[in-house]
């Protein structure tokens, strides 16, 4: 019969505004929306009914490895001083597919001898194609990628261009959006010290 | 060794043709050299005697050392198997080769493309005109001698990022204006677009199509008036910056003419600039829907180059991303082909819940969500975690099946679908092999060419799936094949997470700059949207001295007018969103 697969059709669409309803009616009381477990559920294989996410008051929980705009990683010392883990070696700026990194390095005026830490770090991020490659092939876990997304400014010309001082996060930051990653490569540094150490002493 | 003793018995081409091809003999390079004045009497026997029916790729290369130009040709059979690589040389300043049209109606475009961005001149092509670039466009930009108007350096890593940076805004030193080279004596104020009139002038061959006879004269008789009406390239339609030419008789299209390039970026010359691993974020940017499996086919290629293999864990986490992002894509075509139909976005938001769902776990396993960048030369760039292998579970084997079963309901039957489809934009098997047309527009045509079958690479071969396949040829059928197709997906998918093994994910150490011996490699993988395939040469250096993309959606665009003649103006919107082309790749 003419028109049979019309109707079927729409009972699949009537199908789904009705989930759309049951849904509401599970979370009552306590919210469908601006409600960390309803929106879990929501971004879920079991979700049912409509899957929007209320941006900006509900934001989605991004995961571990998420990479937007690399940042530089800094250890605080006990007193309080900031120390650069990046050696300015220039892998990253070597490896980086854009081409959207400049590093500054230096010699020690005295002795002639180039100082590890950069003297200046730039990224332009309206180049950046946050690829990742830079955090995945520094050997010194110095260069990681952020999770914040949300950079908007009013003045390209301005601020676009980060400079160390921007890029610069310290690795309670850095533990803190990636602690999978930090946990593995916190590990990895003791059992090298470890062997180190036992070498030193055989 | 003596040109005798290297045939092998068993190589037919070879032992038809004796004396008038030579074996190429460069160090980790195949296939024959063809002199040009025999290209044509070779490729005539080629599809005809020995069934390379379908020629998937054209490339040109620059040789500058050499002074050489050469045109590299891949053919296949449709039944299945390996390639015939023949290749053309030609001096670089008088680069001139028979075309192939007339033989492979499949090599239109890529023809133009070589001649466009190489200046490979191919007499006896019928409409040898710039596809990609605009006709006031200065030189041919993948010549090895050619600089673009703001030029740094010839390969990357440019050497003043480090250890010196000097930073600058690169907008700085490309100011507008300054960022475009003209040739000599061209004014664009007093600028004729000439590239304009040869374009309507083109559409007349559209009446020697209809008229099937092969040396008319190129004025359709019998026509009416007929008006140009031009597609885009602004249209909604279009998925993107597209633009199609047609000329109506009434209602009914006489002739089409795609034109494309206005998101042309010469991905290829970029990648020439790139170090190896440097092109791999960029290839997520052909199809961006698909990035995973442009990775893929990249990793395919330079692999066999390198002449590694990743380790069997890798294996299968390729295998699983490539799938599921064929869900995807089919998901997508099918959502924006119904928005196409008029159905706006109640069925395209549907699939597009599905899809989401997919992106979440390529977001948790790769960084991003469509720009993956994923694989690397020899395994992956991290391991796939428990909890997102959980996660593809749960969807390839507890929600997709009932939610592809509910699209079929919802869509298959529909009458509205039904009439806009059935019988609407038909390429037969023979036009779909001729026109070198690729994945699903093949498959709808009933020949059943897959390269996961017919020339399995990575793992394929030993999951349990069919070739989707159907036979009329026609936009209807063009949707079918892909609901098919996310069918068989979720067999491969259910059976890879059944039997994926533990592992490491990576072939030797993880590296920045690997190292590439030097010869060619084409590797090539069934994309979503048709066969994708990568052409590298290295020349043993960090960076490849050609990278070329043989891309489906670019190649499945050459028998669009094919399918568009005769047909209402209204369909060639469905025609267009039933070949499903995303441009980033078509116009590259």
């Amino acid at each position: 019969m003419f028109g049979e697969g019309l109707i079927k059709g729409l009972g699949v669409t009537l199908k789904h505004f009705i989930g759309t309803y049951l849904d509401d009616i599970r979370w009552l009381g306590r919210g469908r929306y601006y409600n960390e477990a309803a929106l879990e559920r929501r971004q879920s294989p079991q979700a049912r009914g409509v899957f929007t996410v209320q941006y900006p008051e509900e934001k989605l929980p991004v995961p571990e490895e998420f990479r937007y705009i690399p940042f530089l990683v800094y250890e605080v010392n006990e007193d309080g001083s900031h120390q650069d883990r990046c050696t300015s070696c220039g892998i990253c700026a070597k490896v980086c597919p854009p081409q959207c990194i400049w590093i500054v390095r230096s010699n020690d005026p005295e002795t002639g001898r180039p100082i590890p830490e950069p003297t200046d770090f730039f990224i332009d991020t309206d180049i950046c194609m946050n690829c990742g490659l830079c955090a995945e092939y520094c050997p010194f876990d110095a260069i990681k990628m952020d999770h914040n997304y949300e950079l908007a400014s009013y003045d390209r010309f301005e601020h676009h261009i980060f400079d160390k001082e921007r890029l610069s996060k310290p690795v309670s930051y850095y533990a803190q959006i990636r602690p999978e990653n930090y946990r593995r490569e916190e590990k990895a540094r003791a059992e090298k010290e470890a062997a180190k150490a036992a070498r030193r002493k055989g | 060794m003596t040109e005798e003793s290297k045939t092998r018995v068993d190589d037919p081409i070879k032992a038809r043709f004796a004396d008038e091809i030579t074996l190429d003999e460069r160090e980790a390079y195949e296939g024959y050299i063809v002199p040009a004045e025999k290209l044509l009497g070779f490729a005539q026997v080629l599809r005809d005697e020995l069934g390379y029916d379908y020629l998937s790729s054209v490339t040109g290369v620059d040789y500058l050392p050499d002074e050489k130009m050469e045109v590299v040709y891949h053919a296949y059979r449709t039944a299945g198997g390996p390639a015939a690589v023949f290749k053309v040389q030609l001096p670089r300043d008088h680069s001139d080769v028979p075309s192939l049209v007339s033989i492979y109606p499949g090599a239109d475009f890529q023809e133009r493309e070589a001649w466009d961005l190489l200046g490979i001149h191919f007499s006896g092509h019928p409409d040898l005109r710039r596809i990609l670039l605009w006709e006031g466009f200065a030189g041919h930009p993948l010549r090895k001698d050619w600089e673009e108007p703001y030029f740094e350096e010839e390969r990357k890593p440019f050497g003043n990022r480090w250890p010196e940076g000097q930073v600058y805004r690169i907008e700085d030193k490309m100011a507008f204006g300054k960022n475009v080279k003209y040739p000599d004596e061209f004014t664009p104020e007093g600028w004729v677009p000439e590239g304009e009139q040869a374009l309507y002038a083109s559409l007349e061959q559209g009446g020697r199509i209809r008229a099937g006879n092969g040396n008319g004269n190129g004025s359709g008789e019998d026509v009416g008036e007929e008006i140009v009406v031009n597609l885009g390239p602004q249209h909604p339609s279009t998925h993107g910056v597209f633009r199609m030419v047609v000329t109506l008789d009434g209602e009914t299209i006489t002739s089409l003419k795609p034109v494309m390039g206005y998101l042309h970026r010469n991905h290829e010359k970029i990648g020439e600039r790139n170090t190896f691993l440097m092109n791999m974020p960029f290839t997520d940017r052909l199809d961006y829907i698909c990035s995973m499996s442009n990775n893929f086919g990249y990793a395919l290629a330079v692999e066999k180059l390198m002449g590694i293999a990743p380790p069997e864990r890798a294996e299968y986490i390729r295998v699983i991303m490539a799938e599921l992002t064929r869900i995807v894509n089919h998901l997508w075509a099918i959502g924006f082909l119904l928005n196409d139909l008029g159905a706006f976005f109640t069925p395209a938001l549907y699939v597009i819940n599905e899809r989401e769902l997919i992106l979440d776990v390529f977001e948790a396993v790769s960084g991003s969500r469509m720009m993956c960048n994923y694989f690397r030369f020899g395994g992956l760039a991290r391991d796939l975690s428990d909890d997102a292998l959980e996660k593809i579970k749960e969807i390839v084997i507890d929600r997709l099946p009932g939610k592809i079963d509910e699209l079929d309901v919802y869509l298959t039957g529909n009458e509205i679908v039904r009439t806009r489809g059935e019988g609407v934009g038909v390429l037969t098997a023979e036009q779909a092999i001729a026109y070198s047309a690729a994945g699903p527009v093949l498959r709808a045509s009933g020949v059943p060419y897959d390269v996961r079958k017919s020339d399995p690479y990575s793992i394929y071969d030993r999951f349990d799936f069919d070739i989707a396949v159907r036979p009329n040829g026609d936009v209807y059928d063009r949707y079918l094949v892909r609901m098919d197709e996310i069918r068989q997906s979720l067999r491969i998918l259910q059976q890879a997470v059944r039997d994926i093994p533990g592992g490491e994910i990576q072939t030797g150490k993880p590296q920045y700059q690997v190292r590439v011996p030097a010869g060619e490699a084409y590797g090539r993988v069934e994309n979503p949207k048709g066969e994708l395939g990568f052409y590298v040469i290295s020349d043993g250096k960090p960076n490849p001295w050609r990278y070329h993309v043989r891309a489906p959606s670019f190649i499945n665009l050459t028998g669009m007018e094919q399918m568009c003649i005769g047909q209402k103006i209204a369909d060639v919107v469905a025609i267009l969103g039933s070949i499903d082309i995303v441009l980033g790749e078509t116009d590259r």
